[in-house]
């Protein structure tokens, strides 16, 4: 694959051209020590210095936040034309982080003046008075502004003979921030972020003068003690102190060791550190990430700098979430299932790989036919691998990439409108579109760093978002979004009635959409919808607004790329089109490609439990994840033969006949392909053993007989550099009836459901400090349907399907009557697992009494 | 000596209850407003432009060319905020005048408002003076009753809402973009300049920020036109001006008098200084104006000749000390007022001043050492001129020029405690008996 260049022909997955040059603005030409230099109109005397290579020291400054000129560490020298056109001298030196370059004026820093220098030294040592002497246990010793600054332009001793400010330290803020607050210098960075960036403003300053200080809000006011909520507080689910999905971005860009994250802290010295480039797992953005590694452990990451992804912001879950790669229950050898002599199963045992391969294609050989499953967290180059191996070594198309609720709709949508269509919409397109319509997505939940973009186009470019989804949620909120109510189940109904002309909001809506550059972002949770995709589709067709499909977890868009689906080859190639079957095969050199469309998911599930299916390759999947867990237990059980790739043991590797162990992201190259398409290529930051997915499933196919020629990452990237894109027709756009929504009995509601960024995804274990800034589990109904439940604001409510319950705290919001929204995954909210339900369900809801009776019940 | 006392705003302070509105219109009230209503709102702005009134709340800014700064109306709101956050250390002027008189006040709101197209303006407060709170709210509330305040005022089609909010006690919020943003219900922190208020102030609307003895003078000017009030004071600054003496002197109090005038006058009126003593120091303007001594008697106070001598006319809150006092302690009681209020915004103020009042208390009980001054002097050198506001600046104000004067005092903290130089007893103006504490180390200690 060509990741830096364009080759012969078009590659699978081009890379981004690089960023246009940006228009010519209005241009200043001034000077800065003696320096002559243009900058657009509008630039701030410190970017303009940074430009010519002049480092000006800061601490509150920061280019992704609005100046605050409160440090006063960057003061300079300037002189101006005058009246009369001649310089005259400013009578006081100017903060260069808050003014703006004017023409013919005359800047001089700390090089050519002894004004600045002063100033700058004398703010330095203000400074420094109080702040502790603690750099050799510090956090941010070796990396720190401050110290940095203070050695480059401070004094070299200390004047201050008088007694320091100290506070108790530290303050945690959250489970996961910690404050220190006598190592503050109140620059703001921090509450600077959380109201502009994340809009989550849990901090702020407070006190006066020398005693000014960061803190939470009054925890007596609020209804806080310490970190626990108490009173009316207890049900609610946004005011935990600093409850910030994007927290840890304050701790990254504190300028002193003031802010650190008890994940953390005192773990090791920035100068041991080991830095490697990165690509974060966790969602589908592909925000760049820094990995800091010592003697093979990953200690912590950072966010990276890509202005065209990320910006410098990421999610804490991208952030703190990664000790789940290093966890001790590893998969560290491959594991055979040895029968026992009496006949039964026997137990998996460590094998070797001469072994456990051997096995595993003997057992598939013996098998008549074969499924696959792979989740959605693989790299581009493994999901092509599994792909290849089924069409090729296995014979098939039952293969399947999608371990979540899934559609042959949907199926149609991806191979219609978003296989090998990358790049078409991007984040710079959400700063331009003037409206931005949300389809089945919850961007702070489902990807956060998108809800960053989005809030900063809604915030400073007037982008209007709208959103059809249930309720509207704080996200939505903060974006300045405008809900389109739709109960689960008629988003179809909805967006076919956004139409011009329509007299309420859905024609204003229409209006919005149709303007020059409007954008439709689609989630995976419309695949549950009958009927969602095709009305998607007809809306975009409609008004003209460009359609992306975001998908939650970091491997979808690429899996669809590289044909992880049963009616599509990699590129878009539709498996019923003979011309590219034709063309495919001769790229992989065999004579045909099987035909037949293949199974989805659900029906390779099926297939699996009712034996039309003698066995399963299966990696990165949790049965938990798939839309009938119990269904999908059962199938894995019953499956003639199980071969299981996996990093940690799972409840597939423990039903199957033979694991094979793979490789974490941080311990193997490879590519994640963004919603947008964009290729996000990552080196290997840790020395490992461990193998990706393509080099094992390269070596299972020798095994089989087949040369799959995908044993190192640079094969694969040669092959689908050889494969291209598709230039021949594309899948038909689906064109499906929505479905009639469920009549609503008393006693029952629709159920709506998404997960939350920080639940109890497997991804997110072995971090307690994150987990314990997680939004509480809580459903949500309107207070109708509240009150027809028999239920209160903070009772328990308790949801019921046939196969279970789940009981949790619930919150009365304002949203359309019989509907109950759910978290899908959080602690003591396993909407799938439970409930074997999903969006659109139809529930039964009850009052179970109040938080409290529990609680007496728990303590007695 | 020719200048005479020009009771304007204090004209009728002595009547029997002359806060009521009742008072005030036998006074002659209200007919300014009456003469504005009938007047373009645009020659009503000339007027005062020609009357060359400037802000009485320090700095001296043209009020007339303030108003017209604000941008073309675009239909959208604009404001007009009375600063009246009177906490400057000696500054006693604004509070005393809403006390007696406040519909001096009122009445200048609303030809102000009706001069720039405000409908709803503001008066801020100090939260701490509740007295004078209950007495604006009263005047607000007469006002609206005789028809002053209200839609269509006087038949003129003139609406305006008056809002009168206190503080929560803040020296920061009497700079004017931290009061707005107190006044918003935000942290009162300054803002950052440009925008101004005038393009973007409360609620980020063109705003128009006065102090409470400016706008309490335009009625006057309505009433006896900008000539009337040039023929006060002097060529660029006229008009007349409530002057608070306070301290050692015979008679304390308001002397309103045209600009102009010097101590010496005043203090003739006055009684002179405490008797059997004599003239030591003073402040022009409140605390964080440079101090003078008895040299400066025959400065006259007007914005130029007060500037020239080195300080700033300020609020015109005298304060006189004597030979008695310490100038050290003086300026140290005034830094930790600094250091208290500081607002923490920026590094200057907050450290800076943190660490002048230790140095300064180092001194005043006789423990400085030889580099104290310099110290303290370099310190002021890298407070002044690089604050986020103004209020860093005013902080150095008092050592810088208390040091120029009155060097070996300092020297003399590096032996002798200020209280052993300067028995505080003897400052004193009643029978005082200093309490001994940690913070003085000398015979008092």
């Amino acid at each position: 694959m060509t990741i830096t260049s364009a080759g012969p022909t078009t590659p699978l997955v081009p890379a981004a051209p690089p960023a246009a040059p940006q228009e010519p603005a209005d241009t200043v030409t001034f000077t800065i020590d003696g320096i002559e230099t243009s900058v657009p109109q509008g630039t701030l005397v410190i970017r303009a210095a940074e430009e010519l290579g002049i480092q000006i020291p800061r601490f509150c400054d920061h280019p992704l936040l609005a100046p605050a000129g409160a440090c006063r560490q960057c003061l300079v020298e300037v002189w101006a034309p005058g009246r009369d056109g001649n310089p005259a001298k400013m009578p006081k030196p100017q903060a260069s982080c808050t003014l703006e370059a004017t023409p013919g004026m005359d800047v001089r820093t700390q090089h050519t003046s002894a004004e600045a220098d002063k100033a700058q030294h004398g703010v330095m040592e203000l400074l420094l008075i109080n702040h502790p002497l603690d750099c050799p246990v510090c956090d941010k010793g070796g990396e720190c502004p401050l110290q940095n600054q203070a050695m480059s332009n401070g004094r070299a001793t200390s004047r201050f003979v008088d007694v320091k400010r100290t506070f108790p330290k530290p303050i945690s803020i959250s489970t996961q921030i910690l404050l220190d607050r006598e190592r503050c210098v109140l620059c703001q960075r921090c509450t600077r972020f959380s109201e502009e960036i994340a809009g989550d403003a849990f901090i702020d300053l407070q006190k006066r003068g020398a005693q000014q200080q960061i803190g939470t809000f009054d925890t007596q006011v609020l209804g806080y003690v310490g970190d626990a909520p108490v009173g009316e507080s207890t049900e609610d689910v946004s005011g935990k102190p600093f409850a910030s999905y994007f927290s840890g971005n304050t701790v990254q860009i504190c300028p002193v060791g003031a802010l650190t994250s008890a994940a953390y802290r005192f773990r090791s010295r920035p100068f041991d550190l080991v830095s490697t480039p990165g690509i974060s797992e966790h969602d589908s953005n592909g925000s760049a990430i820094r990995v800091d590694h010592r003697r093979g452990v990953v200690l912590r990451r950072l966010a990276g700098d890509d202005p065209a992804v990320n910006r410098e912001w990421i999610s804490d879950k991208d952030r703190f979430a990664f000790t789940w790669q290093s966890a001790p229950d590893r998969l560290t050898t491959p594991l055979v299932r040895r029968p026992g002599a009496d006949g039964s199963r026997g137990e998996l045992e460590p094998a070797s790989w001469v072994e456990a391969l051997g096995a595993a294609a003997a057992g598939l050989r013996a098998a008549e036919s074969v499924g696959v499953l792979a989740g959605g967290r693989l790299t581009l180059e493994d999901a092509y691998a599994y792909g290849k191996l089924a069409r090729v070594a296995l014979g098939t198309n039952d293969v399947d990439g999608r371990a979540r609720p899934h559609s042959d709709e949907e199926e149609a949508f991806l191979a219609h409108h978003v296989a090998g269509r990358t790049l078409e919409v991007t984040f710079a397109d959400l700063d331009r579109a003037p409206a931005v319509l949300l389809v089945g997505l919850e961007p702070e939940e489902e990807a956060g760093v998108l809800f960053l973009r989005l809030r900063a186009a809604a915030l400073h470019h007037g982008t209007r978002v709208l959103s059809v989804a249930a309720l509207a949620t704080r996200g939505l909120t903060r974006l300045n979004g405008t809900l389109l109510a739709a109960a689960p189940g008629t988003e179809a109904e909805v967006l076919d009635g956004i139409v011009d002309g329509a007299d309420d909001e859905l024609g204003s809506a229409a209006e919005m959409l149709a303007a020059d550059g409007a954008v439709v972002l689609v989630g995976e949770r419309l695949a549950g919808v009958p009927g969602g995709f095709s009305a998607v589709l007809r809306l975009a067709a409609r008004s003209g607004a460009r359609l992306a499909w975001v998908p939650r977890r970091a491997g979808e868009r690429g899996a669809v790329e590289a044909g992880l689906l049963p009616t599509l080859l990699p590129g878009g190639r539709p498996v019923a089109d003979d011309a590219a079957r034709a063309e495919l095969a001769a790229a992989w050199r065999v004579d045909e490609l099987p035909a037949v469309p293949g199974r989805s998911t659900s029906q390779i599930v099926a297939a699996a439990r009712d034996g039309s299916l003698g066995a399963l390759v299966v990696g990165g999947v949790d049965p938990a994840d798939l839309p009938d867990p119990a269904l999908a237990r059962d199938a894995l059980d019953r499956v003639g033969f199980l071969v299981s790739l996996e990093v940690r043991p799972s409840e597939v590797t423990e039903r199957a006949d033979v694991v094979l162990p793979v490789a974490p992201p941080v311990e193997k190259p490879g590519t994640f392909v963004t919603w947008e398409g964009r290729p996000r290529p990552f080196p290997q930051a840790l020395v490992s053993h461990a193998l990706p997915d393509h080099r094992v499933l390269d070596r299972l196919a020798a095994e089989l007989g087949v040369d799959l020629g995908l044993a190192t990452v640079n094969d694969v990237h040669a092959e689908l550099d050889r494969v291209g894109g598709w230039s021949g027709a594309r899948v038909a756009a689906p064109d499906v009836e929505a479905a009639e929504p469920p009549a609503v009995a008393p006693g029952t509601a629709v159920l709506a459901t998404w997960h939350q960024l920080l639940d109890a995804g497997r991804l997110q274990q072995g971090e307690p400090h994150l987990a314990g800034t997680a939004k509480r589990p809580t459903a949500r109904v309107s207070a109708a349907t509240a009150a027809a439940a028999g239920v209160a604001d903070g009772d328990l409510l308790a949801v019921s399907t046939d196969a279970g319950t789940v009981t949790i705290p619930v919150a009365v919001s304002d949203m359309p009557d019989h509907v109950v929204w759910l978290p899908t995954n959080a602690p003591g909210s396993a909407v799938r697992d439970t409930l074997h339900a999903d969006s659109g369900t139809l529930v039964r809801i009850a009052s179970a009494g109040t938080t409290s009776t529990i609680t007496t019940l728990g303590e007695a | 000596m020719g200048t005479t006392l020009t009771p304007v705003l204090s004209d009728r302070w002595d009547a029997e209850q002359s806060w009521k509105l009742s008072t005030y219109e036998q006074g002659g009230g209200y007919r300014g407003l009456r003469r504005a209503l009938g007047m373009q709102a645009a020659d009503v702005v000339t007027m005062v432009k020609d009357s060359g009134l400037r802000g009485r709340g320090g700095a001296g800014f043209p009020t007339g060319m303030k108003w017209g700064f604000l941008p073309a109306p675009d239909g959208g709101p604009r404001y007009l905020v009375v600063n009246a956050d009177e906490s400057e250390p000696g500054t006693c002027k604004d509070i005393p005048l809403m006390l007696a008189s406040p519909q001096d006040l009122i009445e200048g709101v609303i030809i102000t408002s009706y001069a720039i197209g405000c409908h709803h303006a503001f008066v801020y407060v100090r939260g701490e003076v509740v007295h004078v709170y209950r007495r604006l709210l009263a005047a607000v509330a007469e006002a609206r009753a005789a028809g002053y305040v209200g839609t269509d005022i006087l038949g003129s089609g003139f609406d305006l809402e008056i809002t009168v909010h206190a503080g929560a006690g803040a020296y920061i919020c009497g700079e004017e973009t931290a009061l707005l943003d107190s006044l918003e219900g935000l942290r009162g922190q300054p803002r950052l300049k440009p925008p101004f208020p005038a393009v973007a102030g409360l609620y980020a609307r063109p705003t128009v920020v006065n102090n409470v003895e400016s706008i309490a003078s335009v009625p006057g000017i309505l009433r006896g036109g900008a000539d009337w009030f040039k023929q006060m004071g002097t060529e660029r600054s006229t008009g007349h001006g409530l002057f608070s003496l306070s301290g050692h002197v015979t008679r304390p109090g308001q002397y309103e008098a045209p600009l102009g005038i010097t101590l010496r006058e005043l203090l003739d009126m006055a009684g002179g200084v405490r008797e059997g003593h004599e003239l030591k120091f003073w402040t022009p303007g409140g605390s964080s104006t440079p101090i003078f001594t008895a040299e400066h008697l025959d400065v006259p106070l007007d914005y130029e000749s007060v500037g020239a001598a080195g300080s700033m006319l300020g609020t015109r809150a005298l304060q006189i000390f004597d030979e008695t006092t310490s100038v050290v302690r003086a300026v140290t009681r005034w830094t930790e007022f600094y250091k208290h209020e500081s607002c923490g915004k920026c590094t200057p103020c907050r450290e800076g001043t943190f660490w002048l009042a230790q140095v300064l208390q180092r001194i005043e009980r006789g423990q400085g050492t030889p580099q104290d001054i310099d110290l303290l002097l370099d310190l002021c050198d890298n407070i002044l001129g690089r604050a986020f506001c103004a209020l860093g600046d005013g902080a150095t104000s008092p050592i810088t020029s208390a040091v120029k004067y009155f060097r070996e005092e300092f020297e003399a903290g590096c032996h002798t405690p200020a209280d052993v130089l300067f028995p505080p007893e003897r400052s004193a103006l009643f029978d005082y008996r200093p309490r001994s504490g940690a913070a003085l180390a000398g015979v008092h200690a």
